[in-house]
């Protein structure tokens, strides 16, 4: 959201060296439990309030989903979905969705303009709008469908994890306000424990499939879930089971990169090479040189 | 060389225009699109006014090339259909490359290096805009689904450089290589003597005063 200079940077979009930096950070991370979530959207609300941002008044389309999907001025989402994980059994299962802060973001590497996204040594990933030109390749390169362009200024929108709350050494405003303590944030390896204990309570509970979230095809996130059904994530409305960086997003922004620009180094070295090696084609030389050679075997003859 | 050389007319001035806006269209979109391709060049947008400036620029400048090419399609299409000959000729391209015209079958208005240049900027440029419409933003882009912009932007890619790979032989042979075409882009002529040599059917063509 804005460029913090409090917090280290080690990835800057569209930059070819690594940003300097020589501290070491912890690396951070939010746990959403969502077994022991409630829906009460306060979460939601607080995200609204410390980002001052306000959502358009939407309709009601008969579903707690409000609004419907994250939006430029909505970074973080209550979802609902109503599953039956097996026969004869039905859940209702609220999940907290929003920017998952990946420790390989593919924002950040389909992003064309430098500086525009960039990720804290604390493992934030965080948008730059002074930076952004609203190319949408954030969108792209997400595995978990969540930037947002904004149509007031063609900006790109997520979650920050409150990097400015964060910043100073508070956590996060969901965090604050989540009165089930169904979020938590601190180091991610003390969120990783905590989860522990969290997995082995939901399996005394009968949920064998418990687990973490933290889907290592991404480098790990740092916005973790505890989930009942760790097995079947898609549960949760669609959270993806293995999100990877797609492999178009991945050949586009890696190999194309230096292979295109090496052969165009080369077909331009192959033109100046030929240039000098054969040189110009000059019909009106030759024709100059067709007489020379033609008035040169008259005179042969002659002599 | 005493008396001036003999002149044929070989593009017209709405030609001339036409290439003309087509080679600054192209100039001004390779240079932005280079922008977004690789940090290095980021530097590009520069000349647009910065970056958000080269991203609203881009699919314009990117739709203009496209109808001046398309205009240029049409034009000279008929001329571009590969021939018996022109098969004989891409099996000589040694000769080609060493300036060794005499090895080679006669060939018409356009040799088949041209030819096949107009066919690769034919693909290029219709994939460019399609996929172009697919990354479009704000307009376009969010219509379609992730899958197919992921996909559109990889082709895209490629497509761009195909066609600038095209471009570095195109500007090569036209300005550097074949002295006198320049001459043919500026001007609209061409001496004898170069129609003579690089284009010998055409020539006679020209000359046997049976065709325009």
């Amino acid at each position: 959201m804005s460029s913090l200079q409090s917090l280290d940077i080690t990835a800057r979009s569209a930059t070819n060296r690594t940003p300097p930096s020589i501290r070491e950070e912890v690396e951070v991370a939010k746990l959403i439990d969502i077994s022991k979530c409630i829906g009460c959207k306060a979460c939601q609300v607080a995200c609204a309030e410390w980002n001052d941002l306000r959502e358009e008044i939407g309709t009601n389309v008969g579903v707690y989903d409000n609004p419907l999907d994250l939006t430029p001025s909505t970074w973080t989402l209550m979802r609902f979905a109503e599953v039956e994980p097996e026969e004869y059994e039905f859940e209702w299962l609220i999940r907290k969705d929003g920017c998952m802060h990946c420790a390989d973001p593919g924002c950040l590497k389909a992003c064309p303009a430098p500086g525009a996204i960039v990720q804290y040594a604390n493992g934030i990933v965080d948008f730059v709008s002074e930076h952004c030109i609203g190319c949408g390749y954030c969108i792209a390169g997400c595995p978990f469908d969540i930037p947002r362009i904004s149509p007031k200024d063609n900006r790109a929108y997520k979650c920050t994890l409150c990097s400015d709350r964060v910043a100073v050494g508070m956590e996060p405003a969901c965090v604050k306000v989540c009165p089930t303590g169904c979020i938590t944030f601190g180091s991610k390896e003390d969120m990783k424990k905590h989860a522990d204990g969290r997995i082995a309570d939901l399996n005394s509970r009968g949920y064998d499939q418990a687990g973490l979230y933290d889907p290592q095809g991404v480098g790990g996130t740092h916005v973790m879930y505890v989930l009942q059904h760790a097995d079947q994530p898609e549960l949760y409305q669609g959270l993806p089971k293995d999100p990877k960086i797609s492999a178009a997003v991945d050949f586009w922004k890696g190999l194309a990169k230096p292979f295109s620009l090496a052969l165009l180094g080369i077909a331009s070295l192959g033109a100046f090479v030929h240039y000098f090696a054969v040189g110009p084609n000059d019909a009106e030389e030759d024709e100059d040189e067709d007489d020379k050679t033609r008035s040169a075997a008259a005179t042969d003859k002659e002599d | 060389m005493s008396a001036k050389p003999k002149l044929i007319q070989r593009y017209t001035s709405s030609d001339r225009v036409n290439h003309g806006l087509l080679a600054l269209s192209f100039i001004l979109v390779a240079m932005s699109g280079m922008a977004f391709f690789h940090p290095s060049l980021y530097w590009l947008s520069a000349f647009f006014g910065g970056g958000e400036w080269a991203r609203v620029l881009h699919p314009l400048l990117g739709v203009a090339m496209f109808v001046f090419f398309f205009i240029a399609m049409v034009k000279y299409w008929k001329h571009n259909l590969l021939t018996g000959n022109d098969f004989k000729w891409l099996g000589r391209l040694g000769d080609v490359m060493k300036n060794r015209e005499e090895n080679l079958p006669p060939i018409g208005k356009y040799n088949p290096g041209q030819k096949l240049l107009f066919w690769t900027l034919v693909v290029t440029m219709i994939l460019l805009l399609l996929t172009g419409i697919a990354l479009w933003q704000p307009w376009f882009a969010p219509l379609f689904p992730i899958g197919v912009v992921r996909a559109a932007a990889v082709i895209h890619v490629i497509s761009a450089v195909v066609l600038l790979l095209g471009m570095i032989v195109h500007i090569y042979s036209a300005i550097f290589w074949i002295k006198g075409s320049t001459r043919a882009m500026l001007r609209g002529t061409v001496t004898e003597t170069w129609a003579r040599k690089h284009h010998p059917l055409w020539y006679e063509e020209m000359t046997s005063g049976q065709k325009k």
